[in-house]
């Protein structure tokens, strides 16, 4: 890691001169990455799935979803300020929020099978990182020109032409950044009213305060740190090295049979003596994160495949057979260099860890889909006054004092009655309201998609218990039979 | 150093030196961008300390050019809060007691910050739980539905700005009855017959010869304050005698008690001291607990509409409504 221009450079950071004379670096500043064009393939592929997941991120706002006068209309909302989440026909309340938990530890599973399957597919084709970094390096090479150019503009003094081309390209980057950050604000409010607000400077100073940040962010990450969020600030290839083991799929340089690497010259000069690979370093120019695969299996390969393309081209050109560099386990690796037989690729990935994960991933996604499916969307939660427990009344009877909370989770307003089981005598009504000669039930209503907090007084003629327990039910009134009850305790001073 | 070098044969970096089996802590240099991020920090760090409150001194500690500090924070969110319940404070005084039930939003307001006060002003004697604290404590349960002075609106108003029993002031409400054993109008013997009455009429005893000699004493020496029928009376604060709440406990001892020495609580005014919103705040959520009867005079109002209106329309509603007085612990609708 010894650079002698940056060593004389950063000198007086480093430590001091040891003995044998040669600086020892304590930081080493960035090396660039100029990654070649290439086709293929996984180019195909990856270009295929940055289509798609750039097209979901920025169109899924857009999609609109009836659900009546009382609802947005927006497919995919995260409303936080009313605290509802909304995907199609779906909606979640906060105190549902295991859902999103529940769909956390599936996303969580779902890696740990993809990792254990395929390796680090999720980093070399689906990760935001990967997927921005790309979208910025094509810009960088449509606007500089192929590596070898890139090269040259790197190393020239600054000139108008130099000036011109780093600045159109930090603008596209810029724009591209900003309407990264423009989409996700998106997620969060009405998509068409927001944009409206947005540029007549009426939307909220977090809106614009989070485009700000993710601008800023995606233009740094994508366009300047780039493999440097991969090796140094991410977590992920840290974990995957526990997650993977010798049957995951690795992209791997098959050293048995390039080495020892030789020109085709050599090889012709020289037969036997040379293995395939011809040395042409075009692994090395396509990599994204500017590693050299040869080396074998490091943090810094996102496995995006790019080399194996590069090498399949080369191989073909030269006549040699595709495959130099492959995806392959690392269990198969070691047979096949040995000349043994290996395995077709789906028998490497059916085994009892992969099926094992994809199990407890459907069980949960299956278990999360009934629940969805039987959920009720009327619901009571009542509290009893702690303080009296209860009260005395003139005519001697008891009274208990309730805040009985109904929460209607429909987007219409219902009418929902209240009412009392299995208490002897009981007297129900609603605070705010006279109290009634006899009455075991009320009506009240609750306006849509909210939760109405109703004082509940019950009163009971005096017992010799102390505690009586009984049931208090909410019902939607009419042909909405909804009901849900909770169990209660009608409390006295007892001993009379 | 150089002689210390431990190189990793595979990766041909250095290594700090130490070895846990087998495992070796590489010694990559850190990236440079690090350190920059390492040097704004320290700038960030400077910066805060010199806008910022930061050293600490003897007494106190330094300014920040910014002059910010936590307790100014404070007052200012106290000073917009207060400006954002100046018209509501004022929308509360304004508005006819009798029609706030009229305008829900105002009235669960009005109740919250009802409860705020009465944990600051109330609960030394009515108790957290505006229950008196303990049956028989002689302080009242604010949550049940018997009231010595009265229990619309109008009257609450009236005890909570006027007090009870201060003797500085004239509109207070004032009563005293007599120390009938004390001041030796009554023999023991007579009060103990009065006594077994007041518990037949309450229903904690049998009919007796002592109840009934106690009935001819009521007539002469308790009627004129507590009503022939032992039922109080509300404009001289006299308890209803007949149900089954009492102030100080309805067992022979503490009746025998009040009867020979008179008992009789007193309530500060507070019509000087908290502004009327705050008063009528507190109105509106003691009418709340529970007990909140409806006002008298709105009664009257409901009765003569409910005569005008042919029978069988929806004047019965309307009649209903009123009667329920305004009052009451209302609900809220949230999203939450």
């Amino acid at each position: 890691m010894l650079q002698p221009g940056a060593a004389a450079k950063v000198g007086k950071m480093s430590s001091p001169k040891p003995a044998d004379g040669s600086y020892f670096q304590l930081y080493e500043s960035r090396k660039g990455v100029f990654p070649k064009a290439t086709d293929g393939f996984y180019r195909r592929l990856k270009w295929g799935i940055m289509i798609v997941t750039l097209a979901i991120y920025y169109i899924t706002p857009w999609i609109r979803w009836d659900r009546g006068p009382y609802a947005p209309d927006q497919a995919v909302l995260v409303d936080l300020a009313n605290r509802r989440f909304y995907m199609f026909s779906i909606e979640i309340w906060p105190h549902e929020f295991y859902y999103v938990v529940g769909l956390l530890v599936m996303a969580g599973i779902g890696l740990f099978l993809v990792t254990s399957a395929v390796g680090r597919a999720w980093c070399g084709y689906a990760c935001p990182q990967t997927v921005w970094t790309d979208l910025f390096q094509h810009v960088e090479r449509w606007i500089d020109g192929d590596r070898n150019a890139q090269f040259r503009l790197q190393d020239a003094p600054w000139g108008s032409q130099k000036i011109a081309k780093r600045f159109g390209k930090w603008a596209i980057w810029l724009f591209i950044a900003f309407w990264t950050g423009g989409a996700w604000i998106m997620y969060f409010a009405d998509a068409p009213t927001l944009t409206v607000d947005f540029w007549t400077g009426q939307a909220a100073p977090v809106a614009y305060a989070t485009v700000g940040i993710l601008t800023a962010i995606t233009f740094i990450f994508g366009g300047f740190m780039r493999e440097q969020v991969c090796i140094y600030m991410c977590p992920w290839p840290r974990i995957q090295t526990a997650m993977m083991d010798e049957k995951s799929l690795l992209v791997t340089y098959k050293d048995w049979r390039g080495e020892k690497r030789g020109s085709v010259k050599k090889a012709k000069a020289n037969p036997g003596e040379f293995g395939d690979c011809i040395d042409c370093n075009q692994c090395v120019a396509v990599c994204p994160t500017g590693i050299d695969i040869r080396e074998g299996p490091q943090i810094g390969c996102i496995t995006c495949a790019l080399c194996i393309d590069a090498c399949d081209s080369v191989m073909e050109q030269v006549g040699r057979p595709r495959g130099l560099i492959d995806y392959i386990t690392a269990d198969d690796a070691e047979a096949e260099a040995k000349g043994a037989e290996t395995p077709p690729t789906w028998k490497t990935l059916l085994r009892p860890r992969t099926i094992a994960y994809f199990l407890i991933w459907a069980s949960i996604g299956l278990g999360m889909l009934f629940v969805l499916g039987n959920r009720t969307r009327l619901d009571i939660a009542v509290q009893q006054d702690r303080n009296p427990v209860y009260v005395q009344l003139a005519s001697g009877e008891i009274r208990n004092n309730y805040t009985a909370k109904i929460r209607n989770m429909e987007s219409r307003p219902r009418e929902v009655e209240i009412s009392v089981f299995g208490l002897e005598g009981a007297t129900i009504w609603e605070g705010g309201t006279a109290r009634p000669a006899q009455q075991t039930k009320f009506v009240t209503h609750v306006a849509p998609d909210s939760v109405a907090k109703v004082r509940v007084f019950v009163v009971a003629p005096p017992a010799a218990q102390e505690s009586t327990s009984y049931v208090m039910q909410v019902r939607g009134v009419g042909d909405d039979a909804e009901t849900d009850s909770e169990e209660l305790f009608f409390k006295r001073p007892g001993n009379e | 150093m150089a002689e210390n070098k431990y190189i990793d044969e595979p990766t041909g970096t250095e290594t700090v030196g130490h070895e846990w089996d087998g495992i070796e802590e590489l010694d990559t240099p850190m990236p440079r961008w690090w350190l920059w991020t390492l040097y704004a920090t320290i700038i960030w760090g400077i910066v805060y300390v010199i806008l910022y409150p930061a050293w600490p001194l003897v007494n106190s500690a330094t300014e920040g050019v910014l002059g910010w500090s936590s307790r100014g924070d404070f007052a200012q969110e106290m000073e917009a809060r207060e400006k954002e319940l100046k018209p509501i404070r004022q929308a509360l005084v304004s508005t006819d007691i009798n029609k706030l039930s009229g305008s829900p939003e105002l009235m669960q307001t009005a109740i919250e910050g009802g409860r705020s006060a009465f944990k600051v002003h109330c609960v030394q004697c009515h108790g957290t739980g505006a229950d008196g604290i303990r049956p028989g404590s002689g302080y009242p349960n604010l949550n049940d539905d018997e009231w010595l002075w009265g229990g619309d609106l109008e009257a609450i108003e009236y005890t909570l700005i006027h007090g009870i029993r201060n003797p500085d002031h004239e509109d207070t409400r004032f009563s005293q009855m007599p120390a009938f054993g004390r001041d030796g109008i009554l023999t023991s013997a007579e009060i103990s017959d009065l006594v077994s009455y007041v518990r037949n009429i309450s229903g904690k005893e049998k009919q007796s010869a002592s109840a009934q000699r106690g009935a001819a004493l009521f007539q002469t020496n308790c009627a004129l304050c507590h009503g022939a029928d032992g039922k109080g009376d509300r404009m001289q604060g006299a308890p209803n005698l007949t149900d089954a709440i009492s102030l100080y406990g309805l067992d022979r001892e503490s009746l025998t008690y009040t009867l020979t020495n008179s008992r009789y609580g007193v309530m500060p005014r507070w019509g000087h001291r908290l502004d009327p919103a705050t008063i009528r705040m507190l109105t509106v959520y003691v009418h709340s607990l529970g007990g909140g009867e409806a006002s008298p005079a709105l009664e009257e109002v409901a009765q003569e509409t409910l005569e005008d209106i042919p029978a069988g329309s929806d004047g019965a509603d309307t009649a209903d409504d009123a009667a329920a007085g305004g009052g009451g612990e209302g609900r809220e609708d949230v999203q939450s």
